[in-house]
């Protein structure tokens, strides 16, 4: 980041940012739209990482460097390999994907534009003039410290949550 | 840097997730479209707390991700149990709820 | 020992007028108290397979290291009882020693959040020390007791491993400052009754039986909780847990009234469920699926008295709330009344020795609310106080005899067990007594509180107290009688008569009774080869001693006031060093003055109620089975009146049994028979049903729906324009397709345009 906020000498114009979000911006939607359409489970897995690589990326242009480590150890190193033994497990068809029928796209595709005609209007209109300074990362005591003081309630609950899923996926899956 | 490029490419993330988990069949798949919505807010929380100047966007979004983590851990331990008993997972197969 | 019961230096300013936060050590150590039996459970959990007695011995040397610490913590709640003096006189505490009772409270803030402070702490004061001696010196004697009674057992470690976490659970409880902790006992005292009810959980029947135990509680947890958040944002400007400040924002008025409605009734519900009362008492009995010294735990020290004791503790709520003070009815006072009546009828149909027991305990509980209820406190909780020791006793002892006839089956397999077991035959004749209220045991002077505290006696000047309850000292007097009564038939047909079980019955005796023949899974069978059943251990008879002996001396704790054979400085004692009365954190109730004439008249009733079950079972029972020379249970009508008929001769005699006849047909057979049986069909029939009823009903208005509404007002409608649209018919069709993807379509489709249209609304 601090070689981000360095290229952008000039923080109103944040050029060097605006690139790089554009760049990925465009390859996480189109990664995003092969994660739906490929007809192979394990190419989607594959193109999936390439979308949640340019979240992070993101997280790191808006001055989240935490978050944005926490995105690639938990989501690439864990959930896409998670992925990938459930598709190894159920020897889904590593091939294509059976087709889907038309009407079927087509439904989803008249909900997803809708979906975004509404967001997208809204956002607008809503939003026209926010502007984004990114002064320096926050660091990651700050985000500690917010856990632990000020959310620590809704941080034991995940904790909570996180074991419960640990048992019930294991009574879920097991074999009796 | 505008929010909306954000806040429109969080959007345009969720449709296609709201897509996959409407149009495919495979039940791993569903489960990897729900991740992309779950993303997309992520981006959202991050840049409304990027906005603010507030700490607490960042907090949800790592709550977002430990929430997410135990969602794909519970998922796909259903989908391995619908394969187990149906030998497959094709979700339009899946209508024991027909009225 | 003056350096161990004096005082520390008050060291802060407390924070309110009766509350100290410095004591003496054992008060300010009593967190100790739980500690023990909890460490104790992690230690036996881990190492208690290796050890010698296999955990056992860590258990009790927890539980009697507790117990002498909250012997120790007595001894100190008095002296600091009737010496403490508040550091800060100047702001209007009395200045007189023992004047004002100054409970002591620790605490230190276990987390915050967002600007709450979720507090960890104890808070001592009479009722929360005299809940210690309970749990512990009831606990104590089961741990004891378990290790000959369960000696066999394939968990015995485990078992033990729960005891010590039960009791640990309990005083975790009793020792909570505020709800919030209190919630965290109450969960984990439900989910330790769980594991021990379902202790044996090979056999369906145990483990529903926890279940039911469980889900049932679980029903008044959802008002347990509710009323926590009430209390939480009404009390006091809101935002504490604290007990006492709850209770002090209440006495002082700061509450609104209809927050109080709310919450009182909600914690009602928790309590219904945790204490039995009547409607959600359905898991108490069934909860004798587990062993017996579990029963004995559950029912006289943990579990059950968790719902008295927590109406005891926020008794402001209830008591502003429930509008006790000056009524003659309220909603806790008459549920009270009908649990108690009702169990009381119950348990006379009950052939399971532990099962007259269970139903016993949910009209005692029944007392002890009711108690509550007509505003006499005190009363309560000495009733709670008696009560443990002796409805311990007559479980450990009913579960001594059980061990001798590996049965719980009165009719089936006891009968004549004095002969074999005299020992334990008088502890149980001792705890009969005293649950029944005879003169002078700890029963009689507890239950006759409590009918005096109703203020309903009008002879002779009345009682006074917080209001007028005639109706509720009816139904107290009636349920004397019927304590009365039905301890006398258990008392008979399990140690009267012949003995009806072992050789007479072979196998059978085991095969029908799911717990009496899996209770000593290991020498069940192999107990018959050795003829009658036998006398129990020492380690089995030695707690029955006790708890007969703190059942005959108990009552003595809180003699009446007035009550001339001994000083003044003898009477009310309990009620002096227990109830926080002017104190900031209790209600301004009224004492009820106590009544010589209501006592004799209560003890009068309670011996007709003997009197009668006697006459029927000691005298006609009896005399009929000499004749047939064989061991009966009850009077079969038949069989006396063609035995009546074969002495012919005898004139009297016939005369006799017309007597007898009527007099059985008014009293013993209406609560007997009709009555009792009324109550017991209620219970099984009525209220068990009702959840399946409310299943089976949904189930039906649901199949109405599917087959009118659906089928053929909606498939109809297809039907009939199908031939106009067809296409529009298929579509609505599809919507009900059970695919989760169309649904989810629908969903975020709906949700696109309600959002959308707001949108327009109030945005564009």
């Amino acid at each position: 980041m601090s070689l981000l906020a360095a290229l952008s000498a000039d923080a109103d114009l944040y050029v060097a940012q605006n690139v790089f979000f554009a760049v990925i911006a465009a390859a996480m939607v189109f990664s995003a739209v092969r994660v739906v359409t490929t007809g192979n489970v394990v190419h989607a897995a594959l193109w999936l990482v390439v979308v949640l690589a340019g979240v992070a990326a993101q997280f790191i242009l808006l001055g989240s460097d935490f978050v944005a480590v926490t995105q690639v150890l938990v989501y690439i190193g864990a959930v896409v390999v998670l992925f990938l033994f459930g598709v190894m497990l159920t020897r889904a068809s590593l091939g294509d994907d059976e087709s889907v029928g038309d009407e079927k796209r087509v439904m989803a595709a008249v909900v997803g534009v809708l979906l975004f005609a509404v967001m997208a209007t809204g956002l607008i209109h809503t939003y026209e003039d926010g502007r984004l300074v990114i002064e320096n990362p926050q660091s990651v005591n700050v985000v500690s410290d917010a856990i632990f003081s000020q959310y620590i309630v809704a941080f034991e609950a995940v904790s909570v949550l996180l074991l419960a899923a640990l048992i019930g996926a294991i009574v879920v899956a097991r074999k009796d | 840097m505008l929010l909306n490029q954000f806040l429109l490419l969080s959007a345009v993330l969720f449709c296609i997730g709201v897509y996959g988990v409407l149009a495919r069949k495979n039940g791993v798949l569903v489960l990897m479209s729900i991740e992309l919505i779950l993303n997309a807010v992520n981006i959202n929380l991050v840049a409304f707390g990027a906005l603010t100047a507030d700490v607490g966007g960042e907090v949800f979004a790592l709550f977002t991700i430990a929430v997410a983590a135990a969602e794909v851990g519970i998922g796909l331990a259903i989908v391995l149990l619908i394969y187990r008993n149906r030998r497959s997972i094709d979700l339009s197969e899946i209508d024991l709820m027909k009225g | 020992m003056s350096f161990l019961f004096g005082f520390a230096e008050p060291s802060s300013v407390p924070t309110s007028s009766t509350v100290a936060h410095s004591a003496n050590w054992f008060l300010e150590y009593a967190w100790l108290v739980p500690l023990l039996p909890a460490l104790s459970f992690v230690g036996i959990l881990f190492f208690g397979k290796r050890m010698r007695y296999r955990g056992a011995e860590l258990g009790i040397a927890a539980v009697s290291l507790s117990f002498l610490l909250a012997v120790c913590a007595g001894f100190a709640w008095i002296q600091h009882r009737d010496n403490f003096v508040l550091p800060d006189a100047a702001s209007g505490a009395p200045a007189t020693p023992g004047e004002s009772y100054v409970a002591v409270q620790n605490s230190t803030q276990w987390l915050q959040s967002g600007g709450v402070e979720f507090g960890a702490g104890v808070l001592v004061d009479g009722l929360s020390v005299m809940m210690l001696l309970v749990v512990t010196i009831v606990s104590l004697l089961v741990h004891v007791y378990s290790t000959d009674y369960v000696g066999d057992d394939k968990r015995y470690t485990h078992f033990f491993a729960f005891l010590s976490l039960f009791t640990a659970a309990m005083l975790f409880f009793v020792l909570s400052d505020n709800i919030l902790q209190m919630i965290v006992g109450w969960e984990l005292v439900g989910v330790c009754s769980f594991v021990l009810i379902g202790h044996w959980w090979e056999e369906k029947p145990n483990s529903d039986a926890a279940l039911k135990a469980f889900l049932t509680n679980r029903v008044g947890d959802v008002g347990l909780i509710i009323g926590t958040i009430t209390l939480f944002f009404a009390a006091g400007g809101g935002h504490t847990f604290d007990t006492i400040k709850i209770n002090e924002a209440i006495v002082q008025g700061e509450v609104g009234h209809t927050a109080l409605v709310v919450a009182s009734l909600c914690l009602m519900a928790a309590v219904m469920s945790k204490s039995g009362q009547f409607i959600l008492h359905t898991w108490l009995p069934d909860a004798m699926a587990g062993p017996t010294p579990v029963s004995a735990l559950i029912h006289a020290a943990t579990m059950v008295v968790a719902g008295v004791f927590m109406i005891a503790r926020l008794y402001p709520v209830f008591f502003e709330g429930m509008q006790i003070g000056g009524s003659s009815i309220n909603l806790m006072a008459t549920i009270g009344a009908v649990t108690l009546v009702f169990g009381g009828l119950l348990a006379f149909v009950q052939d399971d020795i532990k099962k007259v027991l269970a139903y016993s305990t949910v009209s005692q509980l029944g007392y002890m609310v009711m108690a509550l209820g007509v505003g006499a406190w005190t009363a309560a909780v000495f009733h709670l106080f008696t009560h443990a020791f002796f409805k311990a006793n007559l479980f450990l002892g009913s579960g001594s005899v059980a061990h001798a006839v590996h049965s719980f089956d009165m009719k089936k397999d006891m009968g004549g067990m004095r002969k074999f077991m005299p020992k334990t035959y008088i502890t149980f004749i001792i705890g009969s007594l005293a649950l029944a209220g005879l003169f002078p045991l700890a029963g009689f002077w507890s239950k006759d509180e409590i009918l005096v505290g109703t203020g309903g006696w009008g002879l002779f000047g009345g009682t006074g107290g917080n209001g007028a309850y005639t109706f509720h000292l009816l139904m107290g007097v009636f349920g004397a009688a019927l304590t009365a009564a039905y301890m006398t038939r258990c008392v008979y047909l399990t140690f009267h008569g012949e003995f009806r079980g072992g050789h007479a019955h072979g196998g059978h005796a085991h095969g029908g009774h799911a717990h009496g023949g899996h209770e000593h899974g290991g020498h069940a069978h192999g107990g018959h080869a050795h003829g009658d059943p036998h006398e129990s251990g020492p380690r089995i008879l030695v707690p029955l001693y006790i708890l007969s002996g703190l059942a005959v001396v108990a009552g003595f704790a809180n003699l009446p006031a007035g009550f001339q054979l001994v000083g003044d400085s003898w009477t009310e004692r309990f009620g002096h060093y227990v109830e926080p009365y002017k104190s900031s954190y209790f209600p301004a109730i009224d004492h009820a003055t106590p009544s010589w004439s209501l006592a004799v008249v209560a003890s009068v009733v309670a011996l007709a109620g003997a009197g009668a079950a006697i006459y029927y079972y000691f005298v006609k029972v009896d005399r009929l089975a000499d004749q047939t020379q064989q061991s009966l249970t009850e009077l079969p009508d038949g069989l006396s009146k063609s035995n009546a008929l074969a002495g012919a001769g005898h004139r009297v005699l016939v005369n006799k049994y017309y007597l007898d006849h009527l007099y059985e047909g008014v009293i013993v057979a209406f609560t007997k028979g009709p009555l009792a049986r009324a109550a017991y069909w209620v219970n099984q029939k009525v209220i068990d049903r009702t959840v399946d009823k409310a299943g089976e009903t949904a189930v039906l208005v649901g199949r109405h729906v599917y087959d009118v509404v659906d089928q053929s007002v909606i498939d109809g409608f297809v039907d009939g324009s199908g031939r106009v649209s067809d296409a529009t018919g298929e579509e609505l069709r599809q919507i009900n397709s059970g695919k989760v993807q169309n649904y989810a379509a629908i969903l975020f489709a709906m949700a696109a345009v309600l959002a959308g249209t707001f949108l327009i609304i109030f945005a564009l």
